[in-house]
């Protein structure tokens, strides 16, 4: 091996190992903190449950709420927010694909109509 | 180019081989199956929002439900998914009691949650709900089954990583495998937010009349 290509490998090798070892991941702090706003968040969500209102207002509350716990739990917990980007690409590929084909599925068969 | 698969040697550096991406290809894969995971689910949440408000005979979801017990679950899960990221955090600070530690509750935690789950659908069954019973009891069970099955598998690699660490097989930086578990555990969470919501608090449709 050459040894221009030899020092490209090792490059890339400590961008692997750097990846890994971030240090620019959060705090326990700060983990403890989201895990309290995910608390608060599901606690209004099972307050809106119990609110009576009709479900053209609580079911896109619920979804929002849901949504907001997600990205929290996936951009915090699991570091998109912090790791590279490529990790997020793959992801939101998958998460992306599936709820479109869901989606189709759902609006083909009229669900939304019933 | 073999050379570039080649991991190199000592110290934690032999869990992290040189890649052609410059990234973790362990990582890379667990994202991967995470992104088809998310398929899976997709299609189990589709087949139970396809078939809500279908069932022609009861139990139906209001007589079976009890949304305080699950809401307890859901806490509980999620407080898990917390502890998660302070064993890894431990892990990454070189702290080895705290990171057994963190991941010990995470999996009692776990443990705590599948075990709500079996007497949630001992009380179902006990009431007439059986997997063929209708197409909720069919849906439901399956969707919530897959998920406690997920769940399970990731506490057995929680108990799995702790046995390690006493038995010295972790390496020397045990934050990389601790970190791969985590992701998991925390799809597994999110899975659950999903759930929640769609399947416990979204109220479901009037039963469709006979023939109608």
């Amino acid at each position: 091996m050459a040894v221009g290509e030899e020092r490209a490998v090792e490059a890339q090798g400590d961008r692997a190992e750097a990846e890994s070892h971030r240090s620019g991941h959060p705090s326990p702090k700060e983990y403890v903190r989201i895990g309290v706003i995910l608390a608060v968040l599901t606690g209004l969500e099972i307050s809106a449950s119990y609110s009576g209102v009709s479900g053209s207002i609580l079911i896109p509350t619920l979804f929002v709420l849901a949504l907001v716990k997600f990205a929290l739990v996936v951009l915090w917990f699991m570091h998109l927010k912090f790791d590279d980007r490529r990790y997020a690409r793959f992801f939101v590929t998958g998460l992306s694909g599936a709820i479109a084909l869901y989606l189709i599925v759902l609006i083909s068969l009229r669900v939304f109509l019933r | 180019m073999a050379d570039v698969a080649v991991a190199r040697g000592g110290g934690h550096a032999a869990d992290h081989p040189e890649t052609t991406t410059g990234l973790p290809h362990t990582k890379l894969a667990m994202w991967l199956f995470l992104a088809s995971e998310c398929l899976l689910f997709g299609a189990l949440i589709t087949t139970y929002v396809l078939y809500r408000g279908r069932s022609l005979e009861g139990p139906f979801p209001h007589d079976v439900f009890d949304i305080p017990y699950t809401s307890v679950s859901s806490f509980v899960l999620l407080f898990s998914s917390v502890t998660m990221v302070l064993a890894l955090a431990a892990a990454q600070r070189g702290d080895p009691g705290r990171t057994r530690l963190w991941l010990l509750a995470t999996a009692f935690l776990g443990m705590t949650f599948v075990g709500g789950q079996v007497y949630e659908f001992t009380t179902f069954y006990n009431e007439g709900l059986h997997l063929s019973t209708n197409l909720f009891s069919t849906t439901f069970f399956v969707l919530t089954g897959f998920h406690g099955v997920h769940v399970t598998v990731g506490i057995l690699m929680l108990l799995s990583l702790v046995g390690m660490s006493f038995t010295d097989r972790l390496p020397e930086d045990p934050s990389f495998p601790i970190e791969m578990v985590g992701l998991y555990w925390h799809f597994v969470d999110i899975v659950w937010i999903v759930i929640f919501t769609v399947v416990y608090l979204i109220p479901t449709p009037s039963p469709a009349p006979p023939g109608g």
